[in-house]
């Protein structure tokens, strides 16, 4: 997988198994819930990246390192459904180059 | 009944400045909001986070804002009904609309602005099958009046502070007869001093606690209401629990709320829009801010602004068709209140 000048892939896996492979801008401070939107994968992004709603909520599925999650995130899992030990918010993952070939499954809604 | 010209709901920042814009225009502006304080998500959410897209302010906290929005509008002396959630609007005669609220209080205007943002913020209610079924029937997400549960047999899901607090309450008090706290991890994110307590109370046997686990299941009575709750557990699998009332506190979750079963036209839980005059397909309302969407929509609080300014324009020639109506420069007029 190479690294284009300042764009990585995303893999994300929508809600009925299907996967996409995603180029991704790391200059313009996005995250992967917006990234979802852009290309209309079925993310609702209801409260605008805040770690309010959890309509962004994935699944990790590479070995990505990414970075510790804040406390608004960790409140947000703490009482969303169908939380895993492997569940993050797509709003709270920046579109950087240390994330380059994350894969991520949608979960349900 | 309250008459005004328009009907504001959300008292956000967008429903706040298209107060201003509509005084402009001699019309008079009445706010509903759910919330018990204007300003919306900027003083619920993030009062003290700066913005920085305001024109003319490079840097300004989100509550400095609001209150910069109210000193703007005072002028025109908007009504307020804030701690009250919409329930129903109705078209009566005359060309004009009553909004109703769940404390029953109605008003009346010619036009209505929905400026709702996120929407009301709805219990969030956990994934079990039929769930809805047994609400009001020992179901509940909120508590409304402990002493409802006096001498019953309670069990609350969830981890944060509101199923904490609670369980601490019921079982202090000896309100309920027995009291379970259902969790699905072994910790808790809320208060450590609660988290401490719930223990204690658990090591007392004073309450029930069961952790790493949820509820998933629901077993009636003959006459449909609430028997016993299905939880599973991570290590004991399938536990059968006796219990007259079930509440899962599981925070609160925006939505669109009664305004999605007003027969407006919905798209992606927002409410489609004419970007002439940001008119709905109802005709004499309105929708603007982050509730409504159009194509090429930006959920600013700018284009907001930008909204309400022409939207109130559109209701002043609906509420005066005859009228002719010229954009008048506030720096040639100044601002003329009521």
């Amino acid at each position: 997988m190479s690294v284009m000048d300042n764009t990585i892939n995303v893999t994300i896996i929508d809600r009925e198994g299907k996967s996409h492979l995603l180029e991704a801008p790391t200059d313009m401070n996005l995250n992967i819930m917006e990234i979802c939107k852009v290309y209309n994968l079925p993310v609702e992004g209801i409260c605008g990246g805040m770690a309010l709603c959890a309509s962004c909520q994935c699944y990790l599925e590479s070995d990505t390192n990414l970075p510790e999650q804040g406390d608004s995130e960790l409140a947000m899992l703490a009482e969303a459904f169908h939380v895993r030990d492997n569940s993050r918010l797509g709003c709270q993952i920046r579109i950087t180059e240390d994330i380059n070939g994350i894969v991520l499954r949608l979960a349900p809604k | 009944m309250v008459q005004s010209d328009i009907i504001i709901i959300g008292a956000g920042p967008v429903g706040l400045f298209t107060v201003f814009e509509a005084g402009l225009l001699k019309l008079r502006c009445h706010l509903i909001d759910s919330l018990p304080q204007p300003g919306g998500q900027l003083i619920e959410i993030y009062p003290k986070k700066p913005i920085y897209d305001i024109p003319g302010y490079p840097i300004i906290n989100a509550g400095d804002l609001v209150n910069k929005l109210l000193d703007q509008i005072a002028v025109f002396k908007p009504g307020f009904t804030l701690g009250e959630t919409v329930t129903s609007l109705e078209e009566i005669g005359d060309n004009q609309f009553v909004v109703s609220t769940n404390r029953g209080t109605q008003h009346r205007a010619p036009i209505v602005m929905i400026a709702g943002g996120l929407g009301v913020f709805e219990p969030r209610k956990p994934p079990i099958e039929n769930l809805e079924r047994y609400e009001d029937k020992g179901v509940e997400y909120i508590i409304k009046d402990p002493e409802f549960y006096r001498d019953k047999r309670v069990v609350i899901s969830g981890g944060g502070d509101s199923a904490l607090d609670w369980t601490i309450y019921f079982a202090e008090n000896k309100i309920a007869s027995e009291i379970s706290l259902v969790h699905r991890r072994t910790s808790f994110r809320g208060h450590l001093d609660s988290v401490q307590k719930v223990m204690n109370l658990a090591n007392e046997g004073r309450i029930n606690l069961i952790t790493d686990a949820e509820v998933v299941g629901i077993n009636a009575t003959t006459t449909n209401s609430l028997a016993s709750v299905v939880i599973k557990h991570t290590n004991l699998g399938e536990i059968i629990k006796d219990a007259d009332h079930f509440i899962p506190l599981f925070g609160l979750t925006p939505s669109l709320g009664p305004i999605a079963d007003w027969g407006l036209e919905i798209e992606k839980n927002a409410v489609k829009v004419n970007t002439y005059d940001y008119s709905t397909n109802r005709k004499g309302v309105y929708a603007v801010g982050d509730m409504n969407t159009y194509p090429g929509k930006l959920k600013l609080i700018l284009c907001g602004f930008h909204e309400g300014t022409l939207a109130v324009q559109s209701a002043f020639a609906k509420i005066y068709p005859n009228k002719k109506n010229v954009l008048k420069y506030t720096t040639v007029n100044g601002v003329n209140g009521f």
